[in-house]
């Protein structure tokens, strides 16, 4: 039962849109993106516009929080040829930002990638997506700029969990699976057909015009999702408490039990979460994270039932490559699914604990730390509700899994 | 000397394990580990190449230093 539901909600708390533009409900045409400053000359560019991307601490909006003036620099010092990537395989299943730049303001996201491509000194530019008519919007914006294929190409893969990945993008792109690669190396030290590559996420590059043109980029994107009253897309100001960042979605529906923080990788907080600041380092220092910015208000679903489904989740979606990640992630999966049928034992909750520790940086790629996240918090945040689970099967957790036999479907955002 | 265990091809042989058991530790399953940064010591460098050739599916990598 994905939550169904387009058209989502799309708005703004306080400034001006930045990334969202002045007419969110429809595709931003290159005569609107022109006339509101896009492509226009004069900007910072080359090593300057690294030099800013960096004092005013841009950070990665894929997931990792990565500082993307260092990642610029990392590739524009290598020796050539250079590529740059704009990743839109948005693999989160409760995050529908990437898909919604490309679609409707693939002009802005565009204009970051040149911005970078330049900065960087690339030999040529992919855009990277698994979204349909994002490529279509994206197919259209370069016809409208004339910027041939040998200069800026589109590679579309099948959506996945670990597509979206840096090191799977580059595979897919090199013509092979969308599977991530242990590193090193990274794609910096050796990306696309084994030059320097710069894979930035594409809310990161929409960033980039704004700090070219001399202004700040000081919001974020976030899918708020669950038990909101209007979800959707919102631009916020980093930091922004998650409680008033929910109120400009609306508000709750009711008493929170929790929430999924950064889509399905950083775990679940409890209702604490709502004082907690929107920004990586702050969430980070509390055991969970930002992540793509996907929040979802867990609403009268229970933590523990949502935790026994997204570690179905992972279970079933992660590459099947690494041992530790597919063994453990099932392992893990069996424990919640047993805990939230009232059946789990007090050895199988130890060696859960020992998981969520001894598991995390086994795999090549973040899906296994993604679990050990969950794992973890499930157990610092809820451990009354963990301990009450063990005891007495819960009627809300057994109606959520028959209810979500796929595991983690309820969370989905069908986009 | 910097070594290191690829997840995405261990598949669980344990030959560096055999070979070299305080370097290379094998979890439940049987996939190899390493604990801590890898950094082997100049008197065991010879032991730990032995793991890395005798790997049957090559997960023990050197990394440059």
């Amino acid at each position: 039962m994905t939550q169904a539901g387009r058209p989502w909600a799309v708005g703004t708390v306080g400034a001006a849109p930045r990334l969202l533009g002045e007419r969110p409900s429809e595709r931003e045409s290159l005569a609107a993106y022109e006339a509101a400053g896009g492509y226009a000359t004069g900007r910072l560019s080359g090593r300057a516009l690294i030099d800013r991307v960096e004092t005013i601490g841009l950070r990665g909006r894929g997931g990792a929080a990565f500082p993307a003036g260092v990642k610029l620099r990392s590739v524009a010092d290598r020796p050539g040829p250079r590529y740059t990537v704009a990743n839109g395989e948005e693999g989160e299943p409760a995050s529908i930002k990437d898909r919604w730049l490309l679609r409707m303001r693939p002009h802005l996201v565009l204009d970051g990638l040149l911005l970078a491509t330049h900065a960087v000194d690339a030999a040529g530019a992919i855009v990277y997506l698994s979204d349909a008519e994002a490529e279509a919007s994206v197919a259209r914006a370069l016809d409208e700029l004339r910027i041939p294929s040998s200069v800026v190409r589109i590679v579309r893969v099948a959506p996945g969990y670990v597509a979206g990945e840096e090191s799977a993008a580059v595979r897919a792109i090199d013509g092979g699976p969308a599977k991530p690669t242990d590193k090193p190396p990274r794609p910096f030290e050796a990306g696309v057909g084994g030059a320097s590559t710069l894979v930035s996420n594409v809310e990161t590059l929409a960033n980039v015009p704004s700090i070219a043109a001399g202004a700040g980029a000081g919001t974020m994107l976030a899918t708020l999702s669950g038990a909101v009253a209007a979800p959707g897309l919102y631009e916020l100001p980093l930091g922004l408490a998650l409680e008033e960042a929910l109120d400009a979605a609306g508000g709750l529906t009711g008493p929170p039990r929790g929430f999924l923080m950064g889509g399905f990788f950083a775990g679940v907080l409890a209702p604490r979460a709502l004082a907690l600041p929107l920004d990586p380092d702050a969430l980070r220092a509390e055991g969970s994270g930002l992540g793509c910015g996907a929040v979802v208000a867990l609403g009268d679903n229970c933590p523990v039932a949502a935790a026994a489904a997204v570690m179905a989740y992972f279970a079933r979606e992660n590459a099947q490559q690494c041992g530790p990640c597919i063994r453990g992630t099932a392992a893990m999966a069996g424990v919640l699914d047993r805990l939230a049928r009232g059946e789990a034992d007090e050895a199988g909750l130890e060696r859960l604990r020992g998981w969520s520790v001894s598991l995390r940086g086994r795999g090549a790629c973040g899906t296994l730390d993604g679990a050990a996240n969950l794992a973890g918090s499930l157990l610092r945040e809820f451990g009354p509700l963990v301990d009450e689970h063990r005891t007495m099967p819960c009627t809300r957790c057994a109606e959520q899994l028959d209810d979500d036999p796929g595991g983690g479907t309820r969370y989905a955002l069908e986009y | 000397m910097i070594v290191r265990v690829e997840a995405a091809k261990c598949d669980g042989y344990g030959t560096c394990a055999a070979h070299f058991p305080e370097l290379f530790q094998l979890d439940e399953w049987g996939y190899a580990y390493i604990e801590g940064d890898g950094a082997v010591a100049p008197g065991d460098e010879d032991r730990a190449r032995r793991a890395i050739l005798d790997c049957p599916v090559h997960a023990i990598g050197e990394l440059a230093a």
